[in-house]
């Protein structure tokens, strides 16, 4: 049985926030008598992730995402609640702890400005106590994973940003961590370098059998890496399970646009008891539900004369938008 | 804590540091003729002090320009280490790449307080060196080598206590963010440490001593130089020095407990 590797309990956050009125008195108030408030930026969230899975964190900006991300890894000091990560108490950070995980954030970066890749390599393999020759080996295979090699060897201000990227990935991973917090690690990527990032990082989970936690606001690194989404609205969980689920749950129909050879085909279809939405023509655009979605092209494709047929679902990112602005999902 | 890992990353810091200092050479040449200029203004300025009367706050000249030496040396190491590295926590705080080095299984306080090396304050420690060499032969002062323990150990203690000071007000940017002004204020007392501590007034002898240690800074490890010193002195040194570093220690970690990362 696949253990859990992440067991989250009744955990909260609060801020101390302070808040400034517009204008100079505003600013000069602020200046002498600042008012602060405590705000609950997690509530009471539980959790349970077992070793090897990838999972999202989806929401909108500001629900709490990286908060959590950063309490996992042990940055920030939880409120109230209890983690276990790999056995440990993360904020904690003993060694034996922190040799386990990385993180890695889209927007910031860790690798040494004026100098080529290989320097900062080194300088983190030293760090976590590997000789030269693991070091070496280690990079030789991340590098030829992430599809670098001349790279290595040009300072990190000459990189593109792809580049730059993948340099990060690599300096975090030379120790070889069981788990991996990615806090939107394709932010500002094109889609190439996106696409690639992604492919490596499912690689890097099937050969390691790494367990992946990742927050992103492109949903394509979403749907191609997570089988399974915890979905955080204002600091609340407001779903927690599998992303097909979550996707059949918010888009239960879908619509297909049917051309047939003849208009007649297009009147026998129109009145054969499939929802039509539109008819123009020899063209036929009906709906059918998920779950009779197999058995109903299928009837479709035996009984009618077609001659070509367009699925149409609703983008991914504007059902996921739903899910960002509601409160909660009951699967 | 294992000394040879902890060595072995500092050789890497060292190198990593000082190769990318050396990306840009311009800078490094401006920094060194600043180094030279900075301590001929120095000299220059303690000289005018002298011209009218020998002595100032009962030192010499010749003895006043050991302190120089001292505080020579002591701000090489601070534009070497000090400067490049602890003004550096502001930054790693406003932006919160702290969080690189909380997450890597090394003490968070020696990362933070060696990673950057500024190669141009080497030039400051070698000319403060010679400097103390010249006042040895000038002031003819016996190299015995308990002249030489005591000036070492006065000199760490002193050390010892500027990087405290600098990093005690750099680790309260956990709370503030922005504390740069308090190291522009500290800079400009530790000028103060150029002159003898007796040339002050009473309240400002105290006020040096208690608040801002100028005086075990660098008037001390002088009256070592010159055999003035009494064994109390060199034992409060060596006692204020460790409550320094063992209170700033604390401190740190008392304080990243408190540490909220930047936000996304």
């Amino acid at each position: 049985m696949v253990q859990n590797i992440i067991e989250v309990r009744n955990l909260s956050k609060s801020f101390d926030i302070s808040s400034k009125e517009p204008g100079l008195k505003g600013t000069i108030k602020h200046f002498f008598r600042r008012q602060t408030k405590s705000l609950k930026v997690i509530k009471n969230i539980s959790f349970k992730i077992k070793e090897g899975e990838i999972i999202g964190f989806l929401g909108a900006n500001g629900a709490g995402k990286t908060t959590i991300l950063k309490m996992l890894c042990g940055l920030i000091y939880p409120s109230e609640g209890s983690i276990l990560v790999s056995g440990s108490l993360p904020f904690k950070r003993k060694k034996s702890f922190l040799k386990n995980i990385t993180l890695i954030m889209g927007q910031k970066q860790q690798l040494i400005w004026d100098l080529p890749p290989i320097e900062s390599f080194f300088l983190n393999a030293s760090i976590y106590d590997l000789d030269k020759f693991e070091a070496k080996k280690r990079i030789k295979k991340l590098s030829e994973m992430l599809e670098i090699d001349e790279e290595l060897f040009i300072p990190v201000r000459k990189l593109s940003l792809g580049q730059r990227m993948k340099s990060e990935l690599l300096a975090a991973l030379i120790h070889e961590p069981n788990i991996l917090f990615l806090d939107e690690p394709t932010l500002g990527l094109d889609i190439n370098a996106q696409r690639n990032l992604r492919k490596f990082l499912q690689k890097y989970n099937r050969e390691t059998n790494a367990t992946i936690c990742l927050t992103s606001h492109y949903m394509k690194d979403i749907t191609s890496l997570c089988k399974r989404v915890i979905c955080v609205h204002e600091g609340s969980i407001s779903y927690d399970g599998k992303l097909d689920l979550l996707l059949k749950k918010l888009s239960p129909v879908k619509e297909i646009l049917i051309v047939c050879r003849s208009e007649e085909d297009a009147i026998k279809l129109g009145n054969s008891g499939f929802t039509v939405k539109n008819k123009i023509k020899n063209e036929v655009t009906i709906k059918i539900e998920n779950n009779y979605f197999t058995s109903s092209l299928k009837t479709i494709l035996n009984n009618f004369d077609i001659e070509d047929l367009f699925i149409n679902e609703p983008p991914i990112d504007e059902v996921i938008g739903k899910v960002l602005i509601k409160k909660d999902y009951d699967i | 804590m294992n000394l040879r890992k902890y060595l072995k990353v500092y050789k890497k810091f060292f190198h990593t540091s000082l190769a990318s200092e050396l990306e840009y050479k311009t800078n490094i040449l401006v920094d060194l003729i600043t180094a030279i200029l900075s301590l001929i203004g120095s000299i220059f300025l303690l000289s005018i002090f002298f011209q009218n009367n020998g002595y100032i706050g009962g030192w010499k000249f010749e003895q006043a320009l050991i302190i120089q030496g001292i505080y020579t040396i002591l701000n090489g190491i601070t534009n070497t280490w000090f400067n490049p590295n602890l003004t550096e926590i502001v930054k790693h705080i406003r932006e919160g790449t702290l969080d690189f080095v909380l997450l890597k299984p090394i003490d968070s306080q020696f990362f933070i307080s060696l990673k950057k090396i500024n190669p141009s304050g080497f030039l400051e420690i070698m000319l403060g060196f010679f400097l103390l060499l010249f006042c040895i032969k000038i002031n003819q002062i016996n190299l015995s080598l308990s002249f030489l323990t005591l000036s070492l150990i006065t000199i760490s203690c002193s050390i010892c206590i500027l990087y405290s000071l600098w990093f005690f007000i750099s680790t309260t940017t956990i709370w503030f963010v922005k504390t740069w002004n308090a190291i522009e204020v500290l800079r400009s007392f530790l000028y103060i440490g150029r002159f003898p501590l007796n040339s002050f007034s009473f309240s400002l002898r105290v006020f040096f001593s208690v608040f801002i240690p100028i005086a075990f800074i660098t008037t001390i490890p002088s009256e070592v130089f010159l055999g003035l010193s009494q064994l109390w002195k060199i034992l409060l040194e060596v006692i204020v020095a460790s409550v320094f570093l063992i209170t700033s220690r604390k401190f740190w970690l008392y304080a990243l407990k408190f540490y909220s990362s930047a936000s996304s």
